[in-house]
């Protein structure tokens, strides 16, 4: 202790003190107050990135999902729109083959008027004129046979003869 | 003398203590790996308060 | 260009270790000042582990049996009785007993084992007792520029330098090169696991400065006690003293409220003993903690210096008993061994020291932000935090 005590310097002791003041107070304003600034700058930094992509991240997740929902919403737009277009077809189809159906009844029962008609006519023309010809005919055969008064009388011979009045 | 003879006693103490320190540190390590480092500073600063009171009598001693 | 601006640096730094080097001599050992008993190595040791007023690279002894040293002189400056004198050590031409008196202003100076001593007025020559003290002269306050001085000075410059270039690199690119990328991670690592666990996230800052001066400035202080220049800074009772009164008056003057509290007027303790337990609390905080910091750091430096030199002087000592080859052989192992041993201590002094003067500063500005649990009895519930003190 005694030799400690002897070989403590107080002038080093005054020396050391300015010193490391000084030299504390130098490292202080120029070393370390920019040097932690600056790395406190850089981890905020890095943090301010860091939580920037994790924002950009999940805003990427929300945008997904929004395409995602958007998609769907498209695939079920569509899948309504076909399925319109599809009763859409299928009922023209049908409309059209109905009134083609009732065209086509409409034209046959027009057509079969019409043949009706035209066979009325046709018949009532035939008729008539059969019976032109049976006139004509007949008149002929009567004249003809009523020429021959020969042939009558014998005509009417068989006729008797026959018609045996029993 | 009698103060060399002090200070030998103040070292086997003190090697003793930081044979404790040391032992009960690994010990502490082998049972929580995982407190590793926490259990290291702690040895080392109990340790050097320790070698601080050795040196201190040491050389009060002296 | 880069290349020769370094090799220019690399230059200029030679020369300026090497202009002001000139070869003195000194007569006063007559057997040409060669060491190699036991005596002469346990004085030698006692010389280097104090201060020195000159700073010599190496000695050696010349054909005409002369000592030379290499080396240069540094100013002295001391508080005598006419007041600040000023001088060369070159005037003590390396004469460390007090034999080389120096008159300066009509008054008298010698040195003897490193200090400086003003002779009374009529005395030629230097008297001592039977002890070696000296009788006829009077210690004087001794401001000089010492070797260890100097290599604060010279470590203080180098880590300025460093560090106000650090902070350069980091305003103009935010990246650091070179000898940077070193020192910011052991920057990051003081604020990180030193500062900020000890003194807590809130106070921390304010700190963080000082730590950070004192760690590196002790570190590298250490790890030039370890190189051939033959610092022994942090190996002076006055060096540490002075650190250790820095972290004394910063925790003192930043202590809040509580601190004081739990120093002086301890809630939760009986009344009777409140003024014991206070006194205890007060030679602890004022006195064993400065203490233990100083005396630490001091006795650990100066016990490196010492063994280092011990087994350096194996080459010597045993020269006789194990031959040249052996002893060299045994010296230089052993050397190699604690010199390892000797730069990891560097640096976990400089750890400990910062990391318990965080510790110190922290129990100091901790807040508790809720009272204490006190059971049934008065009996305070520590809560976790104040665990740490108890190591103390």
């Amino acid at each position: 202790m005694e030799t400690l005590l002897n070989d403590f310097s107080p002038g080093l002791f005054a020396v050391q003190t300015v010193l490391l003041l000084l030299f504390i107070f130098l490292m202080v304003k120029f070393a370390w107050k920019p040097i932690l600034g600056s790395l406190n700058e850089r981890e905020e930094g890095i943090q301010g990135a860091l939580d920037a992509a994790e924002k950009a991240k999940r805003e990427m997740a929300n945008l997904q999902a929004d395409n995602e929902r958007l998609l769907q919403e498209a695939r079920l737009e569509r899948e309504a729109m076909l399925k319109e277009a599809r009763e859409l077809k299928s009922k023209m189809i049908a409309d059209a083959e109905a009134e083609a159906q009732s065209q086509a009844n409409k034209m046959i029962a027009q057509a079969q008027e019409a043949i009706t008609n035209e066979k009325k006519a046709a018949m009532a023309e035939l008729k008539s004129h059969v019976a032109g010809l049976s006139l004509d005919i007949a008149e002929k055969v009567v004249r003809n046979e009523l020429s021959n008064k020969d042939k009558q009388l014998q005509l009417v011979e068989d006729m008797l003869a026959e018609a045996t009045l029993n | 003398m009698y103060n060399l003879i002090g200070a030998g006693l103040i070292v086997i103490g003190a090697g003793f203590g930081l044979g404790q320190i040391g032992g009960k540190a690994m010990e502490g390590i082998a049972r929580q790996p995982e407190a590793a480092g926490k259990i290291q500073t702690a040895m080392i600063i109990i340790a050097a308060l320790l070698e601080g009171l050795a040196f201190g009598a040491l050389i009060l001693g002296r | 260009m880069k290349i020769v601006q370094q090799s220019f640096k690399c230059l200029a730094l030679a020369i300026l270790m090497f202009l002001p080097t000139s070869i003195f001599a000194n007569n006063a050992t007559q057997d040409g000042g060669q060491i190699n008993t036991k005596e002469k190595v346990d004085a030698y040791i006692q010389h280097h582990i104090k201060d020195s007023h000159d700073f010599t690279f190496f000695s050696y002894t010349n054909d005409a049996g002369e000592r030379k040293h290499v080396g240069f002189a540094l100013p002295v400056i001391i508080w005598s009785s006419e007041g600040l004198v000023t001088f060369m050590s070159s005037e003590f031409h390396h004469n460390d007993d007090g034999t080389v008196v120096v008159e300066k202003d009509g008054l008298k100076f010698v040195k003897s084992h490193s200090k400086i001593y003003e002779l009374e007025a009529g005395a030629k020559t230097v008297a001592f007792d039977e002890e070696h003290h000296v009788t006829n002269g009077k210690r004087l306050l001794d401001f000089s520029i010492t070797k260890s001085v100097f290599g604060i000075l010279l470590i203080s410059a180098l880590l300025f330098f460093w560090f106000f270039r650090l902070a350069k690199q980091y305003k103009k690119r935010q990246i650091p090169t070179g000898f940077g990328r070193i020192l910011e991670p052991l920057v990051i690592y003081v604020r990180d696991e030193i500062a900020k666990p000890n003194i807590g996230d809130k106070h921390y800052r304010r700190f963080t400065g000082y730590l950070l001066t004192v760690f590196f400035f002790i570190w590298f202080l250490n790890l030039a006690g370890l190189t051939p220049l033959g610092f022994n800074v942090t190996g002076q009772l006055a060096v540490t003293a002075c650190l250790a009164l820095f972290t004394l008056v910063i925790y003192a003057v930043s202590g809040n409220k509580d601190f004081w509290q739990h120093i002086l007027w301890m809630p939760g303790v009986p009344y009777l003993i409140r003024p014991v337990l206070a006194v205890i609390e007060l030679v602890g905080t004022f006195v064993i903690k400065p203490f233990s910091l100083l005396i630490r750091l001091f006795a650990n430096i100066s016990a490196g210096h010492v063994i280092v030199m011990s087994l350096i002087a194996i080459m010597f000592v045993l020269k006789d008993s194990l031959g040249v080859a052996g002893a060299t052989g045994l010296s230089f192992m052993l050397a190699v061994l604690i010199m390892f041993i000797e730069i990891l201590v560097a640096f976990l002094q400089a750890y400990i020291f910062t990391m318990l003067s965080a510790l110190f500063i922290g129990m100091a500005v901790a807040e508790h932000d809720h009272e204490h649990e006190h059971t049934a009895s008065g009996l305070e519930i520590p809560d976790e935090e104040d665990i740490r003190g108890d190591f103390v």
